[in-house]
């Protein structure tokens, strides 16, 4: 995808983020255009999951701008609510709530953020439920279900708020082998619907396939970012190159 | 130990060890596994001998259960007659004579209500209604002044419906103010925090025995000329504070206990602090300190006993004051049994309540 000058959906300007003493992330840039993907990726402790959690202010950023569409991220609780309602977010361990039905897992946001009327809250739920193909394990408890079809059920239940974006924090790393595949699908099958993903992840044959732009992170900056054809064939820093070499 | 393991071929169904069944198995496996359990086998074997007999004698085979007219009981069993000459007073205290109906309506009344709370399916819509309403007409029943019911002022409630009244307006005040307390001490707002920690750390470190007596003999100074506050109303209130303090202490406990995870699911759907709260991260928390609560609210029924330094006249004083009459001085034992005998059923029911609770509200994980 060409950048165009149409209004980005997220637009971080020069954004640093310290932890005490400790620079996390430094000097952010980024921009994304409404139905873009974007996989991120680096070694460990470079600041990736710190970048998106900021996207949702699950982080506090320090310095710089963060504007998601249209809504800059302060102090104001109310703009953060509303970020909070248009952003997805998938975590590494799925997040959902243990003491709720798989059914009231996703109806809940609907409920009580966007004041869904239940019934159709749960028409929504199923047919989310149907599409990530768990439709059946609707009345159970997520301590009853495998990892993967956990996170099927945490993506579906971030697709029901009906969000502009969706956030992944290395959503399958969690998983045994066999069932990251069934996770990746459903991931995949978004991306077909042309929702906005900014996805972290270490799984370069999903960044390849269905990325329109890879950023590599190191040590809180963001060192390289092409599209993922130039970003694996070609890489153009040291850093990037010996990152690659040892996943791949 | 276990036996030497013998392949099988697989469509042999495999029997369990001989010794691991029957009476003779169960008993050898549990009472006489090792030197060690052999040993306290035996030991309980021979106290309960010594023990046992007697009790027994005392209890059953010499006890008196009633008593020949005016006649001062005698001999070496329990003698019973204690208990239904006096069960009146001991339960019901200076409730007037005629209108003890009216008490033993109302504890049918809350027997019942905790029968109907005992299904978990009934706690929907009208399970609050459906209390208050009993509430209500317990108190009725116990104050009267409607409906051509004389008035029996507080003064005079005493015995079983005082010690249950206590607790259980105890336990209703209290639970909630220690769940805003434990929330309060985890405040992110520095004046709610400092507030709350010193609120719990104060009343912790007091006995209720202090709280009590500053209640009835110190509260009443601060109060303007003429005003007075009932007395069971004080009392009442001094447990409340005392009882939550603990509460927050556990329910904070289980605060801690919760992912930090489940706060950020819950935020990243744009649910704001106080949803987060309530629908997510109270109902796993209270949930897991169920049966410390529990612990707690036993604690604080059997705790009521302590207002008799206030003069207040609940089961345990009511049994006292019947001691204290000649006629039956030197019955304590059996008086005293009857007491345990009925605070044990009230705490049994507590207890295994929450045991049903925590049964119900398993959902796997
Ligand atoms: N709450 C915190 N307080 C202090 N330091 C933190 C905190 N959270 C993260 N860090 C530090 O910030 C750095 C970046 O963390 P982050 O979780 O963003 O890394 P990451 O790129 O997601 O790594 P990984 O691949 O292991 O998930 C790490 O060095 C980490 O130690
Ligand atoms: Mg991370």
């Amino acid at each position: 995808m060409t950048e165009t000058n149409e209004n980005p959906i997220i637009e971080i300007t020069a954004m640093h983020k310290w932890y005490g003493d400790f620079h996390v992330l430094n000097d952010i840039n980024l921009q994304v255009q409404q139905g873009e993907r974007i996989v991120i990726c680096g070694p460990s402790g470079s600041g990736k999951s710190t970048l998106i959690r900021c996207i949702n202010r699950l982080e506090e950023h320090q310095r710089g701008s963060i504007v998601v569409d249209g809504i800059e991220l302060t102090n104001d609780i109310k703009n953060i609510e509303q970020v909070r309602a248009e952003v997805g977010m998938v975590f590494q361990h799925f997040n959902l709530f243990p003491h709720l039905t798989i059914l009231d897992n996703l109806t809940l946001g609907p409920i009580w953020v966007r004041k869904t009327p239940k019934k159709e809250a749960e028409d929504i739920a199923m047919m989310f439920l149907e599409k990530v193909q768990i439709a059946d394990q609707a009345m159970k408890y997520p301590g009853q279900l495998s990892g993967g079809q956990q996170q099927r059920v945490a993506i579906a239940r971030s697709l029901c708020m009906k969000p502009n974006v969706m956030l992944f924090d290395e959503p399958t790393s969690a998983l045994d082998p066999e069932m990251v595949k069934e996770v990746l699908d459903v991931m995949i099958q978004l991306a077909e619907d042309g929702i906005t993903m900014l996805v972290v992840t270490h799984e370069m044959g999903f960044a390849k396939s269905v990325a329109h732009r890879v950023m590599f992170m190191d040590a809180g900056k963001v060192v390289e970012e092409n599209n993922p054809h130039d970003f694996f064939d070609n890489p153009q820093h040291e850093r990037t190159q010996l990152f690659l070499s040892q996943i791949l | 130990m276990s036996e030497p393991v013998t392949t099988t071929s697989a469509t042999e169904e495999i029997k369990p060890p001989v010794s691991n069944v029957g009476v003779l198995g169960w008993i050898k496996e549990n009472l006489f596994d090792g030197w060690f359990n052999t040993t306290l086998t035996l030991l309980t074997l021979f106290v309960l001998y010594k023990v046992l007999p007697p009790f027994v004698q005392w209890a059953f085979i010499d006890a008196i259960w009633s008593l020949t007219e005016g006649a001062r009981p005698g001999g070496d069993g329990a003698v019973w007659a204690v208990i239904p000459e006096n069960v009146r007073f001991i339960l019901f205290g200076f409730f007037p004579e005629g209108q003890t109906w009216r008490p033993i309506a109302a504890i049918l009344i809350l027997f019942a209500l905790v029968f109907y709370s005992k299904d978990l399916t009934n706690w929907n819509r009208f399970f609050g209604p459906i209390w208050t309403v009993g509430i209500l007409v317990m108190g009725v029943l116990m104050y009267g002044g409607i409906f051509g019911l004389p008035v029996v002022e507080t003064s005079k409630w005493s015995g079983f419906p005082l010690t249950l009244t206590l607790s259980l307006f105890g336990m209703v005040g209290a639970y909630p103010l220690g769940v805003l307390l434990a929330l309060g001490r985890r405040s992110r707002m520095p004046a709610i925090k400092s507030l709350c920690v010193v609120y719990i750390e104060l009343i912790r470190g007091v006995p209720l025995i202090s709280l009590l007596f500053m209640s009835s003999v110190m509260f009443p100074l601060f109060l303007p000329e003429g005003m007075t506050i009932d007395k069971i109303l004080r009392a009442q209130i001094a447990i409340i504070l005392f009882t939550a303090a603990y509460i927050a202490e556990v329910v904070r406990g289980g605060l801690q206990a919760i992912p930090k995870g489940q706060y950020e699911a819950a935020e990243s759907l744009g649910l704001p602090y106080g949803l987060t709260m309530r629908l997510i991260i109270l109902p796993q928390a209270l949930k897991i300190v169920i049966p410390p609560t529990v612990g707690i609210l036993i604690s604080a029924f059997k705790d009521t006993s302590l207002v008799v330094i206030i003069a207040l006249y609940d089961l345990l004083k009511t049994t006292q004051v019947t001691l204290s009459n000649p006629k039956w001085m030197g019955f304590s034992t059996e008086a005293y049994i009857f007491l345990a005998i009925l605070y044990f059923i009230c705490c049994y029911v507590m207890s295994s309540f929450s045991r049903k609770l925590e049964k119900a509200l398993h959902t796997g994980r």
